[in-house]
């Protein structure tokens, strides 16, 4: 049992920052700062992605959508190999294993969340679009003061929920040997030997303390916007248009 | 990296056979993984659902380890921890039965049953109690209730979820590559090693996994339209 103990108080810092004075950043900090990193970027592309799904042009919406196809019926480990052969060959020379994973989280996640956002617009009713636009306001207006506020602030839990997942995808850097926490344990578990149950199960226990604390702020925000939205009802729909009529 | 696109020398010979090998170990997988994990499913939503505190608090923990912890993590903790803890004798025996392989399956279907009984169960809860009260009033037994009034509602509600869930399945039998088992992903490495055909190798192994799943997807499709909405109420 002190095992554990005697485990971490010789390897915290391995654990924590990987190699990090002596080498790049890895361990917790590698595994934060990608997904941060990931969900940060892929934000922005996904409501692009969501957009360019729900429009009317046909040339823009097939081929997204068949990309988000292939997305969800491919393997990650599958992108993160393609990501590795790809980009080399087309910026020239080789990236690290920190950008390979990184880009491909982005690419693989951001179809994820396009999914997420268009739903949260999809649930959005008809009569919002309908009012701003017999209000004068133009597409690109209706939909970054009126539609997209609501649709976002809607999709905030399953967004968490995404986040989550990119903590859980990270791990799949070990396999391209990045220096994250599960690569951190595997190296521990190299120097001892002899054990390997601790070893990881501090490794799950590090991951369920991070994914299910965040879980618990995903509970809180979607009860949260359900109270506001029983309490409000349609009201902040209506005073959003207002107040953007306002603007003009 | 050879210049000329050319399918042929990974289709046919033997790296050919290497990765149709590779797909039937992903196949075997992900057929015994889904049954696995759905028997298990059923059991974990049945506990869950009966009055037991215990065993309500049990599935919710089982539930939350599975959802929290990342799936690779799980692979490794049962591929390199849990054998460790066995006696000599039975990882022996598990050797021969090849090693790789049982973990991965024991791994993966735990990890799904918390996902399929988390989907089961905001099924049944979407039923409401009245229709077991009504159908149980109206002279039916236990069986016949869940078999014919309570089950076709619940599984309507929640087919979408399980069929995402069971395309992830099938998508997560490629992690057992990191753990050495020789299936589709694990295969198609090895033959890009071979012969540095990077660009069909991984179009063969990618083209595979993605017809696959939409054929997944397909057949969900289609079983959704059986248990359409409007022969309801």
């Amino acid at each position: 049992m002190f095992d554990f103990f005697d485990i971490i108080r010789s390897n915290w810092e391995l654990f924590l920052i990987g190699q990090y004075p002596h080498g790049p950043v890895g361990g917790l900090a590698c595994t934060l700062m990608l997904s941060v990193l990931a969900l940060l970027i892929a934000f922005p592309v996904s409501i692009l992605l969501a957009i360019a799904r729900i429009s009317h042009y046909r040339w823009l919406r097939y081929p997204l959508t068949c990309w988000v196809y292939i997305v969800r019926g491919v393997p990650l480990i599958m992108f993160i190999f393609w990501t590795y052969f790809l980009v080399p060959l087309l910026i020239g020379h080789n990236i690290s294993a920190f950008m390979t994973m990184l880009c491909t989280l982005v690419l693989y996640q951001s179809a994820y969340i396009s999914e997420v956002i268009r739903g949260g617009i999809e649930a959005i009713s008809k009569g919002q679009s309908e009012a701003s636009r017999a209000l004068g306001i133009g597409y690109f207006r209706n939909l970054w003061y009126i539609i997209l506020p609501q649709a976002l602030y809607n999709s905030l839990p399953s967004l968490v929920s995404q986040f989550i997942g990119i903590i859980k995808e990270t791990t799949l850097g070990y396999i391209i040997n990045l220096q994250e926490m599960t690569f951190a344990a595997n190296q521990v578990n190299n120097q001892l030997l002899t054990k390997p149950f601790q070893v990881y199960a501090i490794l799950a226990l590090t991951y369920f303390v991070l994914c299910y604390g965040l879980t618990q702020v995903a509970e809180a925000l979607e009860r949260r916007i359900e109270r506001k939205r029983r309490n409000k009802g349609d009201m902040t729909a209506a005073t959003c248009a207002v107040s953007a009529a306002a603007r003009e | 990296m050879s210049t000329h696109f050319d399918l042929r020398p990974i289709l046919s010979g033997e790296y050919g056979e290497h990765i149709l090998e590779g797909l039937k170990v992903t196949l075997q997988m992900a057929v015994i993984t889904w049954v696995l994990a759905m028997l298990l499913a059923l059991i974990l939503v049945s506990i869950r659902l009966s009055g037991n505190v215990y065993g309500r608090r049990f599935v919710a923990v089982y539930v939350a380890y599975h959802r929290n912890v990342p799936t690779l993590v799980q692979f490794l903790l049962w591929y390199f921890a849990i054998p460790s803890l066995l006696p000599d004798s039975m990882q022996a025996w598990l050797a021969d039965f090849g090693y790789e392989f049982v973990f991965a399956v024991i791994a993966l279907s735990l990890c799904e049953a918390a996902f399929f009984s988390e989907d089961l169960r905001s099924g049944l809860r979407a039923v409401p109690d009245g229709q077991m009260e009504a159908s149980r009033s109206l002279g039916m037994g236990y069986i016949r209730s869940v078999r014919y009034i309570v089950m076709p509602q619940a599984i309507r509600n929640c087919l979408p979820s399980l069929v995402n869930h069971s395309v992830t399945l099938f998508k997560n039998t490629s992690l057992a590559m990191a753990i050495g088992l020789s299936e589709l992903t694990y295969a198609t490495r090895e033959v890009e090693n071979y012969t540095y055909r990077t660009f069909e190798v991984y179009l063969v192994a990618t083209v595979t996994y993605l017809v696959i799943s939409l054929a997944l997807m397909g057949a969900g499709a289609l079983l959704a339209r059986r248990y359409r909405i409007e022969k309801a109420r």
